[in-house]
């Protein structure tokens, strides 16, 4: 027999929300009924409504209007309307999955807190940069919980930063460096952003760096691993280009993200991996509710 | 003609020079003796600006905080600046604090390409009462055409001035002019021009901006700057005055601070345009990635000249240090192409 898929709901037409279309029609365990936002003549919404995607140029208006029509609604908006948007939802019922850098609710790395989060009305997903570093810098300290200093260095293609990502440049960077210090409880985080206007476009690389008394290199790096592992489940193109090394009194260690190519290039490793974790959460929430059904 | 408006970058551009470590002492000294010369402005912190002391860039001595402290009493007639590149550093942990302390002036920098990152940053500098200049770096890498709209935008934000970085110092005095020209033309900015001497070009490029009807000059004295140096503010206030052009600038108290701080406490050895700060301008890689280039090259046993002109293929920004290393790896594991032929390319 099929189980039933659990309707979603998308808010906000951008690059993020059309991605996740995708991404969704592609899941066995989540149908979406609703792609929201303001314009109609968007590309993401002509993207929808191609695909026969039931679209509402009315944005939350819509929600409120039809609320059975999903348990699950993504916001992929921008911070300061999340802000607005979180409290109906909540009033709604939904579990929200926010892609914005608003911090509204639990902060969420599927890779380090999933479960916990399933029972949170509210799921924040850090920011693109987050979902790509931090997993690191968690697995960097569970082996040294002594660590001194982490910082970060995400590098993303200009092209792939749409005006949503660049509206929102410094919280994007806040946000960052907020949820290293929340996942690892190291004393003093760091993270820097750059854009790179490069043709071709370059691919989503990450530079780890981290300050550490006396490093165990080898469990070092058999801990990246198995995170890199681990995150591969859900974001294939996720991939360590440079084990953790010793030098100049530092542990670096690089990561590189490519993209799927769903509805952007594959370059937009960036967007992807915040994208896939959307997904990967909100099919947990339904595995869970079917399985709990079944009892 | 405008009053010209002289943006003192020696503490700052410096710092890359001196591996961010200037000492608050030399601060204060440096601030107490510039403040009667008549600059609009001297700019305090680490190269990359506030927020930039990394692992990936350097770590600076000081805190801000503590540089800040060091510069602020000692300046009652010039303008305490700094500089923010968005990415870097953010409002609440760097800029409100700055403000705090008593910063007048902040300078917002990005790519050339980008200037909408920094709509939030100018904003918030307006807003609470602070000049705001936005920064185009590695304005070699645009035409002018899309330098203007990207200064456009800094105008809409509402920025005071834009200043031109010509930060791997690429770029020759017909493009600066025509760059220049360009913005004056079509927007009500005033339009400043930030030179790097790594063609012997940093003074000429400056006269040409002004030429050009620039109205700020950002340089620094003796030129202590990043890689070749930055265009040597003294001997631009001595040539404008050889032009008869009113500067408003002391220019003994300048050749004073050059001679008892910048080159008796600040600069280990003077700028030069090295073998490397050519073969670096040539090829359009940011001036302040010389020293970690020069560490990658011996760590991994490649010639530096070599990792300037593929970091220059790559289009590198500025803040992509970790890239440094990555080309250097990538150079000590392929075969080595010839240097005529590597030479050859970065000149096409």
């Amino acid at each position: 027999m099929t189980p039933v898929k659990t309707k979603v709901a998308i808010i906000g037409t951008g690059n993020i929300g059309a991605d996740l279309l995708v991404k969704i029609r592609r899941s066995p365990l989540l149908e979406c009924a609703l792609f929201m936002g303001r314009n109609l003549d968007s590309p993401g919404m002509r993207f929808a409504a191609s695909l026969g995607t039931p679209i509402s140029d009315q944005s939350i208006s819509a929600l409120a209007e039809d609320p059975d029509c999903c348990e699950i609604v993504f916001d992929a908006t921008s911070a300061s309307i999340h802000l607005q948007h979180a409290p109906v939802l909540k009033a709604l019922g939904k579990f929200a999955i926010d892609l914005t850098p608003s911090k509204t609710g639990c902060m969420c790395i599927p890779v380090i807190n999933a479960e916990a989060c399933l029972e949170e009305p509210n799921v924040n997903l850090v920011t693109c940069g987050g979902q790509a570093t931090v997993p690191l810098a968690y697995a960097i300290s569970q082996v040294h919980p002594d660590v001194q200093y982490i910082e970060v260095v995400a590098s993303i293609a200009s092209r792939s930063a749409g005006p949503g990502t660049r509206a929102n440049i410094d919280e994007f960077t806040q946000t960052t460096k907020d949820a290293i210090l929340h996942f690892t409880g190291v004393p003093k985080a760091k993270t820097i952003i750059i854009l790179n206007p490069a043709e071709p476009p370059i691919l989503m690389r990450n530079t780890i760096y981290a300050l550490i008394p006396n490093p165990d290199m080898e469990a070092l790096r058999l801990s990246v691993k198995q995170m890199e592992k681990r995150i591969q489940k859900y974001v294939p193109g996720y991939q360590v280009i440079m084990e953790p090394v010793f030098e100049n009194g530092r542990v670096t260690t690089m990561v590189q993200v490519t993209g799927l190519g769903d509805y952007l290039p594959p370059y937009s490793g960036n967007l992807d991996i915040i994208t896939c974790a959307a997904v990967h959460i909100a099919e947990m929430f339904a595995r869970k509710k079917q399985e709990s059904a079944h009892e | 003609m405008n009053k010209l408006r002289f943006f003192d970058a020696t503490l700052r551009d410096g710092s890359h020079a001196n591996a961010h470590q200037i000492t608050t002492d030399c601060i204060s000294s440096y601030c107490a003796a510039i403040d009667d010369a008549g600059l609009y402005t001297v700019v305090v912190g680490h190269g990359n600006g506030l927020g930039a002391s990394s692992l990936q860039v350097g770590l600076s001595l000081h805190t801000e905080e503590e540089m800040l402290a060091a510069a602020k009493p000692y300046l009652k007639k010039t303008r305490l600046g700094v500089y923010l590149i968005p990415g870097f550093g953010t409002i609440h942990d760097h800029i409100a604090p700055a403000i705090a302390q008593g910063v007048q002036l902040v300078k917002v920098g990005c790519h050339c390409t980008e200037a909408d990152v920094t709509k939030q940053h100018i904003e918030y500098a307006r807003a609470h009462d602070v000049e705001a200049y936005g920064v185009l770096m590695m304005s070699h890498m645009a035409e002018p055409e899309r330098l203007l709209q990207e200064a456009k935008k800094m105008e809409s934000y509402g920025a005071l001035g834009v200043i031109l970085m010509d930060s791997a110092g690429a770029l020759l005095p017909k493009q600066v002019a025509e760059r220049v020209k360009r913005i004056v033309s079509e927007c009500g900015l005033l339009v400043g021009f930030h030179a790097h001497n790594n063609m012997s070009l940093a003074v000429a490029n400056t006269l040409a901006a002004l030429d050009a009807g620039a109205a700020i000059v950002d340089a620094t004295l003796r030129g202590f700057g990043a890689g070749a140096g930055n265009c040597q503010l003294e001997v631009l206030c001595g040539i404008l005055q050889k032009m008869s052009v009113e500067t408003g600038l002391d220019f003994y108290r300048l050749l004073d601070v050059c001679d008892t701080i910048v080159a008796a406490r600040l600069q280990k050895k003077p700028s030069e345009i090295t073998s490397l700060s050519l073969v670096g301008g040539l090829s359009g890689v940011f001036s302040a990635f010389t020293e970690h280039i020069k560490k990658a090259a011996v760590r991994f046993n490649v010639d530096p000249r070599d990792i300037f002109v593929e970091l220059g293929k790559r289009k590198v920004v500025g803040g992509q240090e970790d890239m440094i290393v990555d080309v250097a790896m990538n150079l000590a594991q392929r075969t080595r192409k010839d240097d005529i032929s590597f030479l050859m390319e970065s000149l096409l």
